[in-house]
Parts: C-alpha cells; structure tokens; sequence
C-alpha cells in the first residue's frame, strides 16, 4: 500500500506512547526528598521523557524514516518501541511492554478511524508533536530536533493530495485490522463498546470540506438550478467553525491526538474474559514479508546510531509498572492469549563495530514475520548467542 | 421500506478499500455469490449445492502473490463467460468464476512508476461484451480482450487520459442514447472520461476534476452517477459532460455506489455509516434528470467500504463494512 505511511504511523504510536508513560510515571512519583533509592522522583521523570524524545527525534533515524518504504509487520514496529521505551534508565517487563503497546495501538487506531477527512491525520500527528514539545519545553536542544522534524512533515505532506491521503489512511486501518483490545477509558468515555468496537457517530461537525448531507439539487440543459428537495435521516450534522492549522504553529482544532490521559484518568485493558472474535481474528494482517530481513536491517542500523546511554554499575534502571501492582503484571503475563504474544525478541546493544557487523549479519539471518513457537532450537540458539555478546 | 435480514457470516473481515463488494447472481439462480477483500486474501462465499448458504472461506491468491496486498476484487460478466478478476499491488489475475482456476496474469510494469509511490491495479468491468478494463495507478487503463473460452486472453490497448491513480470504471447497464458511450472512468482526482467501446476505444467526454476524489461511478442510459470524497453524487450527462443533479449525499467519504437497472435505483455507501437509496429517472417533457432520496440505512458504528443490490430491480442488498466480518443484508418489506 502507500509507502508514506510509516512515518505517519511511527510518530503518532511514539506520541501516545509518551503520554502512556508520562502518566504513569506521575502516578508512581514520589517527592525527591523522601523517594527511597528505587522510587520515581519528577527529576527522573523529566530525564526519561528527555532520553526517549532525543532518541526518537534523532537526525539519522527520521532521515531513515522518511524514506519512502513499505509498512513494518507489528511484531518489527514493536521490537522498535521495546528499543525506545528502554533508552533510558527506565525498564518494562515484557507484561508492561505489551500493555503499553496494545493501548498505543487501540488510541491512534481510534484516532484514524475518527478523522473526518483522510488529510487530518496530519492534524492528529501535529497534536502529537505539539504535545512532545510540551514535555521538553526547557530543552531547547531537543526542542529544535522536533521542529525539524514538524518541518519534515510539512515539506513530505503538504502536497499530496486526497486520494493519496485516502490512501495513506487505508493502508493504516489495514495495519489496525481486527484489533479489538478494550481499552478501559474509552469503554467509559463510550468512545468503545464492550466487544471492542469503536463508536461512530452519526453528529456533529461535518469535515471540512464537505456539505451537511440532506440536500438535492436539479439543473436543466443549459446549468440553471431548477430544482431543489431535502431529504433527512437520523444523522445530526453542522458546518465546521474553521479549518485546523498545517502549519508549524498553530490551532489544530481538531482534539484527536492531544492528550486524553492524567492520574486520574488510569488505564487499563481488558485480556480475559474477551469475546471469541478476540482470540480469532487477532492474526497478524499482514503477508509473510519475505523482506523482513531488510525490516531487521533497518533495526540493526538503529541499534547502531542511537547513542545508548548503557547503564555503568553505578546506576540502576527502575522499573516502571504499567499495571497497579506487581501481582497484576504477573498475572497478566501468565494468562495473555497465545494469539496475541507479540514474540519479541530482545537484543542486547553493543558498541564494538566488529561486533556490530557480526550483530548485522545475524540479525539478517533472523526471520521476525514468521511467527515461531518459542520453543524452536534455532530462536533459542541465537537468542543465547545474542545475550553473550 | 428495507428491512435487515439474515447476515452472511465471512471467514475473515473486509478492508478499508473501494467497492469491496461483488456480487454474482446468474441467470435464474436465486442465490448470490459475494466477493470482498480482507486483506493478503479474499474472501468468496458461494451458494453451496443444495441450495443453503454455505461459504467458500478465504480464498487466497495463488502461486505468484503470496507477498501481496489486493485492492479489489470483481466479477466480470460477458456473454459467454464469467470471470472473477482480483488486482493487487503486482498485478491482475482472472479466475474462473467460481475462483478454481486461475485463466490469466498479467504483471504490473513497476518501471513506469516514480519511485516511491505505490503501484497497484484498481478499477474493474466488462466492456462491450467482449473486454475487461483494468485501471492502474500511473492513471492506465488496460483493455483486455477476453475469448469465448481458454485462456488465450491479450491487452488489446492501453487507455491513457488520465493522471491519477483509477479509483473505478463502470460498463453502461441500461441502454445508452446516441452518442453516449458505454464505458466510463474515474480517477484520483476525480477526473472521469466517458468512452465508447470495440476495436478501437474512443473518447466521447472529459468531465474535469473539481478537487475531490471520485471514489465510485456508475452508467445507467447515459448518465453518469458519481460517488465523491466529499459525500457528494453528482449526476452527469455522459455524452456531453454536463452536470445534471448535486446531491449533499453523505458526511463523510463515499466508498461505493450501485446502479439497478432496472428501475434505476443507486444505492451508496459511505464511511459516515450511512447507506443510501435512491431513484433516478428522467423526466420525459423537459428531458431533466431527476434523483429522489428513497430509504436511508445506518450501519452502527461502521465504515461501509462495500454496497450492492442483489437483484437487477433493487429490491434486495448487501453492505460490507471495515473489520467486519460479515456481509449485511437487507430486503424490500
């Protein structure tokens, strides 16, 4: 489908990420003066935001991004943001790492689908970068590699059209098929229903561009209006007030993308007790890609560039929980379906350039699209090769 | 006036894409055959033999695609035989109708493309009774002509007037007036150009884009009903061009429209939930063309990428929807 879709894609799961984090991270901070040595201070907060963000931002791999190139299988998109989230001093158990990845999915996933026109898409990333420089606003270092990036998109999107926006658009809904994870507070925003539907509505604004439906008009031989019937149905539109901003600065107006979460507005979502339409058709919508070598690739040169801040010994990475307790993230681990396991296979960096290569080329060896049961001896092998690197 | 029946349960969900619903009723069979595209496969349901509905389920593409996303699939009906075409991001392959054996396929030229952008084949019909039209997205559109039988099918010509990536062509269903031509095609921009079929195609009129995708479009005794981007039909003369009717139809993007030909009813559907039913007629005194809103269905909560009647008088249709997994049907009270 469109190859300009991954940026997109990329950029607004990155950004819904950040708000999961930083919500969480709030929620488990304790005041500096009386955090224990394994507790969350606002400092710590600060300085995870700020390492994910630079990561992210990062000159050579938005150059890489911006490439125009096919769409990542989930499982690939998600061994990116297992990188990211722990390009830090912060650290998820594989449990955490799911949840946080099913609720970035099922958010941006509500959020394409809700988009009045295909183009605002652009709109609901922007409210996501908008947001980003919000979370660095006393950086002005990394401030700059996000408007660098704001500039990127602008110069990337600005000139495609509807149809290619439509496109763009089709290709990511083809990404979120048959994703129907329950996300706890859009179930009580009743923006989803209990079988893991979003709601549609038939009210509101109309897109811009387009006219509140009802109206017929005829017109004679010679283009002169002769007619003129309505027509009503159950739906309640209105005109939109304006247009929202494509600029670098500038009002969206449109709300999707911002930030919908704070510490009083948890998250959760729902793995057990799911409807059977969970379970089957949670398959990966994707075909085998017999190019997932150069997915890996892509990786491997990502692992390369990141300027990976290795923890010496003299600093501990915390652990942040995505869940309530530890007991709930155990037990989330050991009753999530099998048809939902991400399979991700964890990678140790490392620094050495001889190393490096040997990393490339085994990493080139590595089916990621073939989902393997985990017990397989080749996976384990290399696996165990990886840790001893 | 329309009424919910029974669903059609499929194997997997449809996709986002346009007109992602055929139907094949054969002469004197009460049941349909219904096509829609999930994804890397299509899903076919076909009337099982005694005469229930069982389902065929995923069909998938063969052999050639396994690596491949397809955009739509369509039956193709020509006086001596039925094929079922499918197109995707490689190229166009045809199947006998009941998907058993693939008859013909033709590769997609990645080289007249710019690099970057996406290559893929979208826009299917029968023309003249004896071609299939293809559209591509470098804005081709591939005439194929099909023999009586066999597989001896060959590109006859290569349409090329338009830009944009072909969203849909349409055959004429009912009877075309002088000069009105029997084939139409739409494209990206939402430029459509009517033609007149055989040997040699011929281009009648150009009807310009305005700045909205023409997603769907359909010819019934030469006017031109097309689906658009921003929720609107517009009604056209297809001999002259001319803009006859502007319907404020839908708040969101069309994806579909279908044509009765026998009473010239047009069902539409679009992302907004909603699916349409309309009539047009013309008035024989001033020779106007004229649309009237008939009955009005709202899909809760889902994105209609696909809507057919299921008869030739549009007393009965099916709707598909984005991840759904099951065909909506619905019939005259």
């Amino acid at each position: 489908m469109s190859a300009r879709t991954l940026p997109l894609l990329f950029l607004n799961l990155g950004g819904e990420m950040l708000y999961i984090l930083d919500q969480r991270l709030r929620a488990q901070s304790i005041p500096g003066e009386k955090a224990r040595k394994d507790e969350w201070t606002d400092v710590d907060r600060k300085r995870v935001m700020n390492d994910i963000i630079t990561t992210m931002f990062n000159k050579k791999f938005m150059e890489e991004l911006f490439k125009p190139q096919e769409l990542y299988s989930k499982k690939a998109l998600r061994t990116v943001y297992d990188r990211l989230a722990h390009a830090s001093i912060m650290r998820l158990n594989q449990a955490s790492m799911d949840k946080l990845y099913d609720l970035m999915t099922m958010a941006f996933k509500y959020q394409v689908l809700l988009c009045p026109r295909p183009k605002d898409i652009l709109l609901v990333t922007f409210n996501h970068l908008d947001t980003i420089k919000d979370f660095i606003s006393d950086s002005p270092g990394i401030l700059n590699q996000v408007d660098e990036t704001l500039r990127q998109l602008i110069e990337t999107y600005s000139c495609l059209s509807a149809g290619e926006f439509q496109l763009i658009r089709q290709t990511l809904l083809l990404f979120f098929q048959d994703m129907h994870i329950r996300v706890s507070i859009f179930l009580k925003d009743k923006v989803q229903n209990s079988n893991g539907r979003f709601v549609l509505p038939i009210s509101g604004p109309v897109p811009w561009g387009t006219e509140v439906p009802g109206l017929i008009r005829v017109f004679n031989h010679n283009g002169d209006e002769v007619k003129r019937t309505e027509f009503t149905t159950d739906g309640n539109y209105v005109t939109p007030q304006r247009e929202g901003s494509f600029d670098l600065y500038g009002d969206r107006v449109l709300k999707l993308g911002t930030n919908m979460y704070s510490v009083s507005r948890p998250v959760e979502t729902h793995m057990s007790g799911s409807s059977k339409n969970l379970a089957s058709h949670a398959k990966e919508n994707v075909v085998p890609n017999p190019l997932a070598k150069e997915e890996m690739n892509f990786l491997a040169r990502l692992l390369g560039v990141l300027d990976v801040k290795t923890p010496g010994g003299s600093e501990t990475r915390f652990r942040l929980n995505l869940f309530t307790t530890d007991e709930e993230e155990e037990h989330a681990a050991l009753t999530r379906p099998e048809e939902l396991s991400y399979k991700v296979i964890n990678i140790e960096a490392t620094q050495e350039p001889g190393r490096r290569a040997e990393l490339s080329r085994i990493l080139g060896e590595l089916e990621v699209a073939e989902p393997r049961p985990a017990s397989s001896g080749k996976g384990e092998d290399l696996l165990a090769l990886m840790d001893g690197l | 006036m329309y009424r919910k029946e029974k669903s059609i349960q499929l194997k997997s969900s449809s996709a986002a894409l346009y007109n992602n619903l055929s139907v094949l009723r054969p002469p004197g069979r009460q049941l349909a055959a219904f096509s829609a595209v999930h994804g890397p496969s299509v899903n076919v349901t076909v009337p099982s033999l005694e005469g229930r509905e069982g389902f065929c389920p995923v069909f998938p593409l063969t052999g050639v695609l396994l690596s491949c996303l397809s955009f739509q699939a369509a039956w193709c009906v020509l006086p001596s035989r039925v094929l079922l075409v499918l197109t995707s991001q490689k190229g166009i392959q045809m199947y006998e109708s009941d998907g058993s054996i693939m008859v013909y396929w033709h590769a997609l030229d990645v080289m007249e493309h710019p690099p970057g952008q996406t290559v893929f084949a979208r826009g299917i019909a029968a023309a003249g009774g004896r071609f299939i039209c293809v559209g591509t997205s470098s804005g081709l559109v591939l005439v194929f002509d099909i023999p009586p039988k066999g597989t001896n099918i060959t590109v006859s010509e290569v349409l090329e007037q338009h830009r944009d990536a072909i969203t849909d062509i349409a055959a004429e269903l009912g009877q075309a007036p002088d000069g009105a031509g029997d084939l139409v095609t739409a494209d990206d921009a939402g430029a459509l150009c009517v033609w007149s079929s055989g040997e040699e195609f011929t281009l009648l009129s150009k009807i310009p884009a305005f700045g909205c995708t023409c997603s769907s479009v359909k010819l019934w005794n030469g006017v031109v009903a097309a689906g658009y981007g921003n929720g609107q039909i517009l009604l056209y003369e297809a001999a002259t061009g001319l803009l006859r009717a502007e319907v404020n139809a839908h708040a969101r993007w069309i994806y579909a429209l279908d044509l009765a030909p026998e009473t010239g009813k047009l069902l539409s559907g679009a992302e907004d939930s909603f699916v349409h039913v309309w009539k047009i007629s013309r008035n024989p005194d001033t020779d106007d063309v004229e649309i009237e809103h008939c009955h009005a269905e709202c899909v809760t909560d889902t994105q209609v990428c696909g809507a057919r009647f299921c008869d030739p008088e549009g007393n009965s249709f099916a709707v598909t929807g984005y991840d759904l997994s099951e065909i909506f049907r619905y019939g005259r009270v």
